[in-house]
C-alpha cells in the first residue's frame, strides 16, 4: 500500500478540507428555503446565489445530501428525447454538464461514451427514426444505425440475443451520451452554494408548510419553524408527503426503480447500451463494474426494497445481450423512489400557492437534468415566473390537457 | 416469492397478476367542467397509506380488489367487487 495513503488513514484529524459547513442551528428566517438536498435542490441553491445574487438561502434535507435518487441512479446523461421541447431542455443540461467539472473545480468523471438504444422490431425502428429526426432538427447528434455498425463498435454483443429474444435490427445511436459520478455532483453543487453563503442543513426534516392568504409563510421542521418568503420543494420520490401538507393535487405515483452492479472487470464496454424491448440498460463504470437497470417495478410502492426477481431477470437479459457476462458475479443491488407522471415529463415551476415552487415528476430520468433544473428553477424563483425552457412543464398543464409525451424516449428507466 | 390471494383461484405468485391502479369514483362527465374532469383523469393520491386497488389475475381473467399497504407491500385483504362494498 502506498505510504501516503497509510499516513492519510492514520491521521487523527481528517486531513482534507470539508466540502461545506454544517451550521449547528437553523436561523429564524431565510429569503428562500429549499426542501431536499438532492442534486436538484443543491443546484438551484448554487444558481440562485451565482446567477441572481440571492444568498440568504437554506437547503434542508431529512437525511444526508445525495442520499435520495441523486446517489442511487445509474448516472446516464443524454438528450435524445422525443419532443422538441424535451430535447431543447435536456440539451441545455448536457451543455452545462460538459463544462461542469471546470465550473465547480472538481473532477466529476464526466465521460462521453456513446449511447445505443437497441431496436428489436420494425415498430421500435420507427420510433428510433422519429427520435433521430427530431434530434437532428434541433441540432442534437443522433442517428439510426444498422446491426453491422453495432457489432463493429460493440464486438461482444450477441445480435441474435442467444435466440431467446427477437434479434437486434438496428439502434438509435447518440454519440454525446455520457456518464458522470453522481455523488460528486451533489457534493460540488453543495460546495459551490456554500461558498456563496448558502446554508446546508442535513438531518432536518420538513414536517409542514405554513400558508397564509394563499401565500407561503415558512416551513415547520423537526428543529422548529423557519420563516421564508419563498419555498421550493425538490424532494422527488417524497413529493407526495409535501403535496399532502398543502392539499395540492398532482398526478404523481411513486414506484421503485432497481439497479445493480457486477464485480469490477477490466474495461471492455465503452458504450451505454439500452434495450427498450428487453427492459434493460447497462454501462461499465470507471471502476470497471457493469452497472445495470431495468424498467420501473410494476406497481405502486413507496419503499426502497430490492427483489430477487429483479436480479434474476436482469442477469438473464445481461447474458442474452453479452454472453461473456455469464460467469460474472453480481456484487450489489439497490432501489430508489421514482415519482412518475403520466407523460414521463417533470412538473416544474409555480403553484397555486404564491411563493411555493415545485420540482417533481423526475421519475427515472432526473439525474441528467440536474444542472438545467438548477438553472431554470433559480430563474423561476428569482423572477416568480417560469423560465422559458420549463413553461410546458407546469403543474397546470394537466388541467388544460396539454401533456408533453416523452414515454417513447423515457420508459426504460434512465 | 411474493404471493397474492385471488378470491377465485387462491394464493398465487404475484407475477401472475397485473396491477390496475387505485379504485376511484368517476364523476358524471356532464356535471363537471374541464378542469374537474382533468383532475379526475390525471391526478392521483400518491400518498403512502393503505389503498384499495384493482388487480387482475391474468391467467384466468379475474378482476378483483386488494387492500394493500403501499409502504411495506403488505396485502391486507382481497375480495371480488360488488356494488355496496365500494
Ligand atoms: C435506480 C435508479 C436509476 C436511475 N438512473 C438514472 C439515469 O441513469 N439517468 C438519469 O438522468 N436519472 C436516473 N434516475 C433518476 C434520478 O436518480 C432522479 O430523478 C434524480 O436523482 C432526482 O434528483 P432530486 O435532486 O430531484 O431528488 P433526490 O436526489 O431524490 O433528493 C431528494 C432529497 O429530498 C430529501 N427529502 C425528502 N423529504 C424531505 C423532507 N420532508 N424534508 C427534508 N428533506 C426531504 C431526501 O432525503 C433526498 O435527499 C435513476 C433513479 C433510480 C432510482
Amino acid at each position: 500500500m502506498p505510504y501516503q495513503l497509510l499516513r492519510f488513514a492514520m491521521r487523527k484529524k481528517y486531513p482534507e478540507p470539508r466540502m461545506f459547513r454544517s451550521p449547528d442551528k437553523l436561523r429564524d428566517e431565510y429569503d428562500v428555503v429549499i426542501i431536499g438536498g438532492g442534486g436538484h435542490g443543491l443546484a438551484t441553491a448554487y444558481y440562485l446565489a451565482k446567477n441572481h445574487g440571492i444568498t440568504d438561502v437554506a437547503v434542508l434535507d431529512q437525511g444526508y445530501i445525495g442520499g435520495g435518487g441523486t446517489g442511487r441512479n445509474t448516472a446516464i446523461i443524454r438528450s435524445n428525447y422525443l419532443t422538441e421541447q424535451g430535447v431543447a431542455f435536456y440539451q441545455r443540461s448536457v451543455n452545462l454538464y460538459a463544462d461542469l467539472s471546470r465550473e465547480l473545480d472538481f473532477n466529476l468523471f464526466y465521460t462521453k461514451r456513446g449511447h445505443y438504444t437497441l431496436a428489436h422490431s420494425d415498430a421500435s425502428m420507427r420510433t428510433m427514426r422519429w427520435r433521430a429526426e427530431v434530434n437532428k432538427h434541433v441540432g442534437v447528434d443522433s442517428e439510426v444505425v444498422g446491426p453491422g455498425f453495432i457489432k463493429k463498435e460493440i464486438p461482444q454483443i450477441d445480435l441474435q440475443c442467444g435466440g431467446h429474444q427477437p434479434p437486434i435490427v438496428g439502434a438509435l445511436y447518440h454519440p454525446p451520451g455520457a456518464i458522470a459520478r453522481h455523488d460528486a455532483v451533489a457534493w460540488t453543487y453543495a460546495r459551490g452554494a456554500d461558498r456563496h453563503g448558502v446554508e446546508i442543513h442535513q438531518k432536518t426534516k420538513v414536517t409542514g408548510i405554513e400558508v397564509r392568504d394563499h401565500a407561503v409563510a415558512g416551513v415547520h421542521t423537526d428543529k422548529g419553524f423557519v420563516k421564508a418568503r419563498k419555498v421550493l420543494s425538490a424532494v422527488a420520490g417524497w413529493t407526495t408527503h409535501i403535496t399532502k401538507m398543502i392539499d395540492l393535487h398532482t398526478p404523481l405515483v411513486i414506484h421503485p426503480l432497481q439497479a445493480l452492479v457486477t464485480e469490477p472487470l477490466k474495461p471492455w464496454l465503452d458504450a451505454i447500451v439500452v434495450s427498450g424491448s428487453l427492459h434493460v440498460y447497462m454501462s461499465q463504470s470507471t471502476r470497471g463494474e457493469v452497472v445495470g437497470g431495468a424498467s420501473l417495478d410494476p406497481y405502486e410502492l413507496i419503499s426502497m426494497r430490492s427483489t430477487l426477481d429483479f436480479a434474476e431477470s436482469m442477469a438473464g437479459y445481461f447474458v442474452d445481450l453479452f454472453p461473456c457476462l455469464s460467469n460474472v458475479k453480481i456484487m450489489r443491488q439497490w432501489a430508489g423512489l421514482c415519482d412518475m407522471t403520466p407523460d414521463f415529463s417533470p412538473i416544474m415551476g409555480t403553484t397555486p400557492i404564491r411563493g411555493f415552487y415545485i420540482d417533481a415528476g423526475w421519475g427515472t430520468y432526473g439525474f441528467k437534468a440536474t444542472p438545467v433544473c438548477g438553472e431554470t428553477l433559480a430563474h423561476t424563483i428569482a423572477h416568480n415566473e417560469e423560465h422559458k425552457l420549463i413553461r410546458l412543464f407546469t403543474l397546470a398543464r394537466f388541467g388544460r390537457f396539454e401533456l408533453v409525451g416523452e414515454k417513447g424516449a423515457a420508459s426504460v428507466g434512465h | 416469492m411474493k404471493l397474492l390471494t385471488c378470491p377465485i383461484n387462491g394464493s398465487r405468485p404475484i407475477q401472475e397478476f397485473t396491477y390496475g391502479g387505485a379504485v376511484r369514483d368517476m364523476p358524471a362527465p356532464d356535471a363537471v367542467n374541464d378542469e374537474q374532469w382533468g383532475d379526475y383523469v390525471f391526478h392521483r393520491n400518491g400518498y403512502p397509506e393503505v389503498k384499495r386497488e384493482w388487480w387482475y389475475h391474468t391467467a384466468s381473467g379475474v378482476w378483483f380488489i386488494a387492500e394493500r399497504d403501499v409502504v411495506n407491500d403488505v396485502i391486507v385483504r382481497t375480495y371480488l367487487y360488488s356494488k355496496g362494498n365500494d
